[in-house]
């Protein structure tokens, strides 16, 4: 399989979509939508439970400044993601009814909306937190928007795995807030989000495989063929369920979260085995959305455990 | 001259052509203001909350 796809017909975007001139008619909740809340929820999740776990004190208003900050760079990065693949929303049924698909929203209102909130969010943030939180928040949605939505996503099946990079640095910068640096144990729950995302989101796009051919997206279940997609989808869970653990197998977390690693994990690969070997008819369509419902809350309880029995920083402090 | 000077007149005459919103448009605009007008309100508290917790050290912003 190659790292680039080699079909000039993915990398070519296909008709604009969303164009409307005139005066706007897009409402508050137009541009709440254009922030992608749902991603959001999991993005604050995740740093809020880096910014918790973190040795030291900050000050609940600093807290939740960052966490603000870090909210609203996410939205941005949704709008700039919503502007730029427009066109490919369009022609998806998970994404027709998205503000700009539907005329609500003006690809450049879009634009505007998304690069004020990002300048703001990464300004405040480094002013009223510190700059190496800011930074962190800045690349981040430099990753999201440039490096993943506008080169990875249209040009290699590889896309969802170098691009989840972007999902995976808000524990980062959620610790960063509070130490104004980084070290190990953020950097594993970076690798955690960073393992979880490819079965996740591969396990969702098996069953629209063929709306991502529409649109020219080169996932991998289109490039390389469901029973392919398979097979990485368990690897990587190979791979997950031991990273998953590690925070605790390096005694950087209780047992609580040892057991709950090991056992979310297990399952994780069992759910995984199971999907790559139930392949036809709608009991393979089942597997595969039962992988995606469990991915979530495979990712949900890992942080969920982390931030009730406190990282390994809490206890030791 | 005086054909040019009777455009001009006419010209300054005529209603310049403006964008006229409907109903909706107008809704919209307004809901969108009041948005923003929230918003920066709260930048504006959330500045005034973080100085009054940091205190002096609101100056001490080390990379």
């Amino acid at each position: 399989m190659s790292f680039v796809s080699e079909n000039p017909d993915f990398a070519a975007p296909v008709q604009s979509a969303g164009a409307r001139v005139g005066p706007s008619v897009a409402s508050v909740s137009d541009y709440v939508a254009l922030m992608k809340p749902r991603v959001m929820s999991l993005v604050v999740f995740t740093a809020l439970v880096g910014l918790m776990i973190a040795p030291g004190h900050v000050h609940p208003v600093i807290g939740f400044t960052a966490l603000l900050c870090i909210a609203v760079a996410a939205g941005a990065a949704g709008a700039l993601n919503m502007w730029y693949d427009a066109d490919i929303d369009a022609v998806m049924t998970r994404t027709a009814k998205r503000p700009i698909p539907r005329g609500r929203v003006a690809p450049g209102e879009a634009l505007a909306f998304g690069l004020t909130l990002a300048g703001f969010s990464i300004a405040v943030l480094g002013l009223l937190v510190n700059w190496v939180a800011a930074v962190l928040l800045a690349f981040t949605v430099f990753f999201y928007v440039v490096v993943y939505t506008m080169w990875l996503k249209r040009t290699t099946p590889q896309n969802i795995v170098i691009g989840g990079a972007a999902g995976a640095f808000p524990p980062m910068i959620g610790w960063a807030a509070v130490t104004g640096g980084l070290s190990v144990e953020p950097c594993l729950l970076f690798l955690v989000i960073f393992f979880w995302t490819p079965p996740h989101f591969w396990a969702l796009s098996l069953n629209r495989t063929s709306e991502y051919a529409r649109a020219r997206v080169p996932m991998l279940p289109v490039v390389a063929g469901a029973d392919e997609t398979r097979r990485q989808i368990l690897i990587y869970s190979l791979v997950l369920a031991p990273i998953g653990a590690a925070p605790w197998l390096l005694g950087y977390a209780g047992a609580i979260y040892g057991v709950v690693a090991v056992v979310a994990g297990a399952l994780m690969v069992g759910l995984a085995w199971r999907m790559k070997n139930v392949r036809d008819g709608r009991a393979g369509e089942h597997a595969a959305n039962q992988l995606f419902a469990f991915s979530i809350l495979y990712l949900f309880v890992l942080f969920a455990v982390l931030l009730v029995t406190g990282g390994p920083l809490t206890q030791s402090a | 001259m005086g054909k040019s000077r009777s455009m001009l007149v006419r010209f300054m005459d005529e209603k310049p052509e403006t964008i006229v919103l409907t109903e909706e448009q107008k809704r919209s605009r307004r809901a969108r203001s009041i948005a923003i007008a929230l918003a920066l309100g709260a930048l504006v508290i959330l500045f005034y909350v973080v100085t009054l917790v940091k205190g002096p050290a609101v100056l001490n912003r080390p990379l």
